[in-house]
Order: structure tokens, then C-alpha cells, then sequence
């Protein structure tokens, strides 16, 4: 991999699920293009399909920013959507507000956070109730292999 | 093991001619929730579910799984069979119940 920085964009659509987890899929390609370890590819793809999904699932529209670096891999996922009331609610495994369509798809199990929090080295999440969600989150690139879940 | 190999001792139906059907497959693993696929199955797995729409595609793909069956006889939506088409995920039914299917996959010594 070189001294460089990738960065880049990708919209995301609110209830797009035709189109739902392209980001994350692109990204991924992206990652591997760069000769990222396995691992950390893996690692990242589980983390940004959540948060791709979410914003999906619950808000009108967002968009994902990535930048890797030789360091490590930030993404930054902003959405227009009902925010999160209670974040650290948000966080326990199992607890969803997903409406029973989405459950019925599969989603809303309550383990998107959960997931990145458990597959990224730091995550930072701020809402405004009623205005939107941030989500930033870091994988490193140089810390020891590190297996998932 | 590959794919071709489980179509046959299962009598499987293919959904998408075309697909790799040559993968070696590594194992198995049954959920129909997809934040517990995409968190906790691993590659080159093949992976029962009764979901059938094109978010199950995606999943597939990110994981690196081998393929996806779907149970009880359930169809998969047609924008799921283009989508894994093009992505190449091999999609198959089965008639059987997921419980069966699994018991089924392990006997032939998939772990």
C-alpha cells in the first residue's frame, strides 16, 4: 500500500433496500484494491454494512465518507433521519425500534451498533433527536491481527 | 465439499444458472436475521435462511459466502435472483424445513 491518502463519498437513499449495501460493498472493493489485510477488510465490511443498513432502514437519506490512510480507516456515516433518543439504549444488543416490516426482513435486531462497536477500535455516535444521527468510527491498520466475533 | 456436490445428495434446485456451483464450501450456518450473518458466519459458509429478498444478496457477497438455500420451498424475489446472478452467489430451494436441512448438511460432513 502507499503513503497516500483514498478518500471518498457515497450517497445512501432512505428505504433503498434494492441498493442496500452497495456502499458497503464498494467500499470492500476498494479496501482490497489497497491490499488491506483480510481481517481488517472483513472487520470493516461488517461495520460499515450496519451502519450503511441503518441509515437505509431509518432515515430519509445519508452519506458515508471513508479515508484510509497507511494508519488506519475512518469512516464518518451523517444521516437526515429520527436521530437516536437514548444512544447508550442504542447500544445494547437486542434493542431495536425498527417497525415490524423491517424485523420481518431480518433487520432490526438490535445488533447494528452493537456490531460496529464490536468490529471497530473506536466508534462515536452523536444524534439530534428529530434531526439525524453522525456515526464515526476507526479501524486500525497497524494494530496485531484481530479476528471479529 | 462444493455446492454441486450438496445439489445433488439434497436434490436442491438452482435459481441462478450460471452461478459457481465449484466453490469449496467450509460449513454452515443458520439465521434468518442478517446482522447475525453478517457478524458471525464466516467465509465460504453456506448459509440456510427462509429470507428470499435482495438484502440476503448483499449479505452473501460481503461475507465471502459460498451460497445461500432457501427453505420450505420458499421462492426467491426476482430482483434477489438477478442481483445474486450478477454478483455471482448461487441461490437454491429446498423443500425441507431449516431444522432438516442443517441435520442433512452435517451428516454429509459439512462442520
Amino acid at each position: 500500500m502507499n503513503d497516500r491518502c483514498t478518500e471518498g463519498c457515497f450517497f445512501l437513499t432512505g428505504k433503498d433496500f434494492t441498493n442496500a449495501g452497495a456502499a458497503s460493498s464498494n467500499l470492500k472493493e476498494i479496501l482490497e484494491s489497497l491490499g488491506i489485510r483480510p481481517d481488517i477488510v472483513r472487520r470493516t465490511a461488517i461495520a460499515s454494512f450496519e451502519a450503511e443498513m441503518n441509515v437505509i432502514i431509518y432515515a430519509v437519506a445519508g452519506m458515508m465518507q471513508y479515508s484510509i490512510t497507511p494508519e488506519m480507516i475512518r469512516l464518518v456515516i451523517q444521516d437526515m433521519g429520527p436521530g437516536i433518543k437514548d444512544i447508550d439504549l442504542a447500544m445494547k444488543e437486542g434493542y431495536s425500534t425498527a417497525p415490524d416490516y423491517i424485523r420481518e426482513m431480518g433487520f432490526g435486531s438490535g445488533m447494528g451498533l452493537p456490531n460496529i462497536k464490536k468490529n471497530a477500535d473506536t466508534l462515536n455516535v452523536s444524534s439530534v433527536y428529530g434531526e439525524g444521527t453522525t456515526l464515526e468510527f476507526i479501524i486500525y491498520l497497524t494494530k496485531p491481527s484481530q479476528e471479529g466475533p | 465439499m462444493k455446492l454441486r456436490d450438496i445439489a445433488v445428495s439434497l436434490s436442491l434446485e438452482c435459481k441462478t444458472p450460471g452461478a459457481d456451483l465449484d466453490r469449496e464450501v467450509t460449513g454452515g450456518y443458520v439465521s434468518d436475521l442478517l446482522s447475525d450473518v453478517i457478524g458471525n458466519a464466516g467465509e465460504g459458509q453456506v448459509w440456510i435462511t427462509l429470507q428470499v429478498h435482495i438484502n440476503i444478496v448483499a449479505v452473501a457477497s460481503l461475507k465471502g459466502l459460498s451460497g445461500i438455500i432457501l427453505v420450505n420451498n420458499r421462492t426467491p424475489d426476482e430482483d434477489t435472483i438477478r442481483k445474486a446472478s450478477a454478483e455471482n452467489i448461487p441461490v437454491l430451494t429446498s423443500s425441507l424445513p431449516a431444522f432438516e436441512l442443517a441435520g442433512r448438511l452435517y451428516a454429509l460432513g459439512l462442520g
